[in-house]
């Protein structure tokens, strides 16, 4: 290692990582909405049933992610036994698809919870693992299901509840990444950690409104810290703020002083197209997981796009909370992907 | 470089003002469409329970009272049916209250629960959790039942 810790550290929030941290492979699973959505043909796994051939949806979500792992594993050309650890996360209580999954692969687990956020806390804890030595591989991996999420945080998947168009639409899918040194993969350039935020918004179907501000604080700490700004990137994404929290996001920015509107996008709008019914867009852990680790990452490696900022977002409600009348406290975390030089 | 004070604007914003600017953002539930929605759906099942009585009271005998178990029994076996079949939800979302306030309603809310449940057992599973949703209904529903009885008992000692 050529750098020393001094130049890891950009500020509280942010972390560089000089030591040519590198997303070595990345591999997704997914349900059969997402495969009929615009990136359908760029998931490497398509199930055409939600249960994913198993007799349980928390089953199911479990296969999805054992599938993303072993196929990210696969396509960098390495066992378990070659990965120092694991940091994966998802939606359900105890984190339960992971630890299922992490005994499987028998990788040392760090699991993790991050709402949605999950997919950018567990690739920049794997990069900064790999960038200061203590992993020479690490693996990040998250997952959702639509119908778990659903079980879990509102109501059975047959209850005939009206939902608002504020509403969103859980990915089913997951996504993983190995990440490493060396090679001529997409470098993990920076990471800004994201700071809790609530700004008062109380209604779990109108996570976007909730989730705007923190993607809007992180965003510009890490602009702030990276002395970069919005146009040196080709393009931004946040993980799923969709169709209401997508215009508030450009207006919070936009008040600050950084102009978004040429480079941004959002993962949750990415992910389905318009005539799919999914509400204001898609959400979930697998919503930025599945778009980043398939059309980001094969669009930097192709040169198309040389610089792009994601920044996952998460909801950290509970469904107790919320029923208790707190509002919604929020995060996002942002990691920097480039590509070029080997 | 260095961590001072940045300039997060957006969170020094109040939140009774973030509301307001979030608002603005927030699409409308469209109210009118909703109710006509709700209303021709809602009329539609019963009209359709109407249907259904009158078929119990000319072919099979029922009395106008008698008929009414049947009848529900019949609605009940139709929302749990078009539950199981994944349908009652989808009818849900674009009726809204229209299929939501009939028994059809009250029927899907348990089978709905009664299925999500299944995976975990039969007891503790399906029995266990089968009224999470419906048990609020029926508590409050006695509850209401038990106060407009005494209202009436008391209205009548006193006319």
């Amino acid at each position: 290692m050529n750098n020393r810790p001094s130049d890891f550290r950009v500020s509280r929030q942010t972390w560089h990582f000089p030591n040519d941290v590198r997303i070595l492979s990345t591999a997704t699973a997914v349900g059969p909405k997402e495969g009929e959505g615009p990136l359908g043909a760029l998931f490497d796994k398509v199930y055409d049933d939600m249960y994913a051939g198993q007799d349980s949806w928390e089953n199911a979500e479990r296969q999805l992610l054992e599938d993303a792992v072993n196929l990210a594993l696969k396509k960098a050309n390495v066992t378990g036994q070659e990965i120092d650890v694991f940091f994966a996360g998802d939606l359900l209580n105890q984190n339960i698809t992971t630890n299922f999954t992490a005994e499987k692969v028998s990788i040392p687990l760090m699991g993790m919870y991050g709402a949605c956020s999950t997919s950018m806390l567990t690739l920049a804890n794997a990069a900064a693992q790999v960038n200061s030595g203590y992993a020479n591989k690490a693996l990040a991996a998250c997952s959702s299901h639509n119908a778990t999420a659903e079980r879990q945080y509102r109501y059975p998947t047959e209850y005939g509840g009206q939902k608002p168009p504020s509403a969103q639409w859980t990915v089913t899918g997951a996504g993983a990444a190995v990440v490493g040194t060396g090679g001529s993969g997409p470098r993990i350039t920076y990471a800004t950690i994201g700071k809790v935020v609530d700004m008062g918004i109380k209604d779990p179907f109108d996570m976007g409104s909730a989730m705007a501000p923190a993607a809007a604080s992180t965003l510009q700490a890490h602009f702030s810290d990276t002395g970069r700004s919005p146009n040196d990137y080709d393009l931004i994404v946040t993980g799923d703020l969709a169709a209401v929290g997508f215009p508030i996001l450009k207006d919070l920015m936009k008040t600050d002083g950084y102009d978004m509107d040429r480079v941004y996008n959002d993962c949750g709008l990415m992910v389905y197209s318009a005539d799919q019914d999914v509400f204001a867009g898609g959400s979930g852990c697998a919503s930025s997981a599945v778009v980043t680790y398939s059309y980001l990452v094969d669009q930097v490696k192709r040169g198309q796009l040389k610089k792009v900022l994601v920044c996952a977002t998460g909801a950290l409600l509970s469904p107790v909370s919320y029923q208790q009348g707190n509002s919604i406290p929020c995060i996002a975390h942002a990691v920097a992907i480039e590509g070029g030089g080997s | 470089m260095a961590t001072k004070a940045k300039s997060n604007g957006s969170n020094q914003m109040t939140k009774q003002l973030y509301k307001q600017q979030a608002a603005k953002y927030q699409p409308k539930r469209n109210v009118l469409l909703n109710s006509i929605r709700a209303f021709w759906v809602g009329g539609s099942i019963c009209l359709l329970g109407q249907a259904i009585q009158n078929i119990y009271i000319n072919f099979f005998g029922f009395t106008e009272k008698t008929a009414s178990n049947p009848t529900v029994a019949t609605l009940i076996f139709l929302s749990v049916l078009l539950t199981g079949l994944g349908v009652y939800d989808n009818i849900g979302q674009y009726a809204g209250a229209g299929s939501a306030v009939p028994v059809t309603g009250f029927a899907n809310s348990i089978a709905s629960a009664a299925i999500e449940h299944r995976s975990e057992g039969f007891v503790l599973g399906v029995g266990g959790n089968m009224f999470k949703l419906a048990g609020s209904v029926i508590v409050f529903g006695v509850v209401a039942a038990f106060i407009a009885g005494i209202i009436k008992t008391v209205w009548k000692m006193i006319v």
